[in-house]
């Protein structure tokens, strides 16, 4: 057998783990471990500006490829700032592996020098986390935490290693293992068939049914599979912010995302349905609003891999816990046996009560005569000159409602975003983490100019490394979903909501080597799309776009209401 | 309600600050926490008490489940089980009150096991209601220190907690 260092073998653990890109950061505790790296080529390592950034790039690579990112930095601040990466991650059940560097284990409790308690401090945050207390079982416990990280229902999991664990004039038997067994962790492999069986009664009886499928359809990789059947069942499908691309958007069954900022249609579907087919969702407080009037009507129907979301806010009258891709297949294969067909009659009153409320509103928005924007039609302009096939990030706030609504997403995994958490400064690494995984794509950031400021620093990392992204900001000076807020609720009073002094972002982006475009009107906008995706296209472009700053995201529910009452304008409620 | 859960753990460094942890994270509440090696080294033994209405304790229960190091879990309350509480107690214990201490010690089966010219300290086992009872019957005002081990429970019967 090979005997490596500790240091060693957690690069080589790395690299049988499946591992191409680390994104990380050095530090004291971790210099052996980079010095490893350095002596090799097959794990490469991107070098970011800020951890944080690090644990977005890594999410974002794990969002658009379904492999776990991989996170490395060093003790104490390096990996304190890891923690709000790896809460967003946690929040969206996105697989990652977080090494964090710690200390010589003798001096762990002396409050040594950058030294944190990384398990303590990310506990509440990760699925699971492992210390480092022997330097051979390093092989074991990476073989461990990618298992743990990319099975069930995915998540972060952290290795703190202290740097005495990885020594390089001390060696060890190194030995991958090949299979990972845990007594106590076995994930779901299969729905219970009786109430399978269940749930394909009660939609076959159904009258107006809804399937309201969430991330965990794009996270077992099941969007066919739910296309399949909500196009066999003739119902309408409606996807959560976290599951858009599950179904096409342009789709003719989809009736637009669903919840606090979701489609007329929507929620109107969902509030008058008599069984709602739940799928990889978590009927989170920003779909259901109060949940004492959550559809009032309905049979629920929970599919969940997670048993711990099955009934957790909406109690469900027939939970089934499993993979959703192997639920679905059982569904498919009992209606095929089944010599009963969906209630045609009820379904084309269904659909045509659905296209009433369809024409009623629809997503529409005014334009402004004088030319100044308003960030819809900028989304609507994104879709057009990307023909609705791009990799989209965002951050948090009103653009990324605008985009979530307004730019219609056909393929799963191209919508990326902070959807639990709400991360502002998560759009542009998790862009930065696709594009190096997807050269080829055309990756766009839709950010404002609050967000993007919280993760600026890494048009640095994007120069070193020659990552194209496309920054869209749209820039209304303000931070807009706080300042709707403000509007709505506290007499148009905007405490800290302005920002003032904004940087000339074109100047800046320039500074660090990028293309700047600033679009001011309406008539400016198509050319530079142009320009954006055509002539700069193996360059980051920024472009900063002025949008009407009075523009509030509708619909929104109202609080403490059911899910049907919106408001749809700033004067029009249900 | 109250319910006694009751945990298989991983005997390892963390695992007991994941579950106090989670109890914290979600705001659940737990009222007594016992926790200690089994014969299989590996393996602790945990119990707790809790309150909550049916759907808590239902989220309690997956949401410990959810978590790496706990291998098995039984909602003890939900079917026939025992349940024990080690108490030590001293007791102010001057002139007349000795004997009459000794004397509801003896009902209790509780057994004096110090002894000094004022105080008796002494160790009852039994149900929580039991050993609150006993507080209840010497008189809360000569009570002077109380010690308690928190619950340990284990189900009656052929049914066994185990790997």
């Amino acid at each position: 057998m090979e005997l490596l260092s500790g240091g060693e073998m957690l690069v080589r653990a790395l690299h049988e783990a499946g591992v191409e890109y680390i994104y990380g950061y050095p530090g004291g505790s971790l210099l052996h471990v980079y010095d490893a790296l350095y002596r090799q080529s097959a794990v490469k390592h991107v070098l970011v500006r800020h951890e944080q950034a690090a644990a977005h790039m890594a999410d974002g690579y794990a969002r658009a490829t379904g492999k776990p990112g991989v996170v490395m930095v060093t003790s104490g601040p390096g990996a304190t700032n890891t923690i709000t990466g790896i809460a967003t991650a946690f929040t969206d059940s996105v697989p990652m592996v977080v090494i964090s560097g710690q200390v010589m284990s003798f001096l762990v409790g002396d409050d040594a020098f950058q030294e944190t308690d990384m398990l303590g401090v990310s506990r509440p945050i990760v699925k699971h986390s492992f210390a480092v207390t022997r330097p051979e079982d390093i092989p074991e416990l990476v073989a461990k935490a990618f298992h743990i990280a990319s099975t069930g229902r995915p998540g972060p999991v952290v290795i703190d290693i202290p740097k005495d664990m990885t020594m390089p004039n001390e060696r060890y038997e190194y030995a991958y293992p090949k299979k990972v067994k845990l007594r106590s962790y076995t994930p779901p492999q299969r729905g219970h068939s009786g109430q399978i069986k269940k749930a394909v009664d009660l939609l076959l009886k159904a009258k107006r049914p809804v399937i309201y499928s969430g991330g965990g359809v794009i996270l077992d990789g099941s969007s066919d599979k739910l296309r399949q059947l909500v196009d066999r069942l003739n119902a309408p499908c409606t996807n959560t912010l976290m599951g858009l691309g599950a179904y096409p958007g342009t789709g003719e069954r989809f009736v637009g995302m669903l919840g606090m900022h979701g489609s007329y249609e929507a929620n109107m579907t969902m509030h008058h349905a008599d069984v709602i087919l739940a799928i990889g969702a978590r009927f989170d407080d920003r779909v259901t609003n109060a949940t004492d009037k959550f559809c009032p009507d309905a049979k629920i129907i929970h599919i969940d891999i997670d048993p711990s979301s099955i009934s957790k806010t909406i109690i469900a009258d027939v939970p089934i816990v499993g993979p959703v891709g192997n639920v679905l297949d059982e569904m498919t294969a009992l209606l095929d046996e089944s010599d009963e067909t969906p209630d045609s009659e009820a379904l084309d009153a269904w659909w045509k009560q659905i296209n009433e409320w369809r024409q009623r509103h629809g997503m529409r928005y005014e334009k402004n005569d004088n030319g100044l924007m308003k960030p819809q039609e900028v989304i609507e302009s994104l879709w057009q000159a990307t023909r609705g096939d791009a990799y989209i990030t965002s951050d948090v706030g009103q653009h990324q409602m605008f985009a979530a609504q307004y730019y219609k997403f056909d393929k799963p995994n191209r919508w990326i975003n902070s959807g639990g958490l709400g991360t502002m400064g998560f759009g542009f690494p998790a862009a930065m983490g696709v594009k190096m995984n997807f050269p080829d794509e055309m990756v766009v950031c839709v950010t404002g100019e609050g967000s993007i400021q919280m993760n600026i620093q890494e048009l640095s990392t994007c120069l070193q490394y020659g990552i194209p992204v496309k920054i869209l900001c749209l820039n209304n000076g303000s931070l807009g979903m706080v300042r709707q807020w403000q509007d709505m609720n506290y007499e148009g009073r905007h405490s800290s909501s302005y920002m003032e002094s904004l940087p000339d972002f074109v100047k800046l982006v320039e500074s660090y080597g990028h293309v700047g475009i600033r679009v001011t009107e309406r008539s400016q906008l198509p050319q530079a799309m142009e320009d954006t995706f055509g002539k700069y296209n193996n360059r980051l472009v920024f472009l900063d776009v002025t949008v009407d700053e009075h523009e509030h995201v509708y619909p929104m529910q109202v609080p403490t209401g059911s899910m049907r009452d919106m408001w749809l304008s700033k004067t029009e409620r249900t | 309600m109250r319910h006694i859960i009751s945990i298989l753990l991983e005997n390892e460094p963390g695992a007991l600050s994941r579950v106090v942890g989670l109890f914290a994270q979600r705001g659940y509440n737990i009222e007594t926490l016992t926790v200690a090696p089994t014969e299989d080294n590996t393996l602790s033994r945990l119990t707790m008490t809790t309150n909550g209405d049916d759907r808590k304790i239902e989220q309690i229960t997956k949401q410990l489940n959810k978590l790496i190091e706990v291998v098995k879990l039984v909602d003890l309350s939900e079917g026939a089980h025992i349940e024990r509480e080690l108490m030590l107690i001293k007791v102010k214990a001057v002139g007349a009150q000795r004997a009459e201490i000794k004397r509801t010690a003896d009902i209790f089966r509780g057994q004096v096991v110090d002894v000094s010219p004022s105080v008796y300290t002494i160790q009852l086992t039994g149900t929580t209601d039991k050993l609150e009872a006993f507080i209840e019957a010497i008189g809360p005002g000569c009570v002077l220190e109380t010690v308690r081990s928190g619950v340990s429970g284990i189900s009656r019967g052929e049914k066994i907690l185990s790997l």
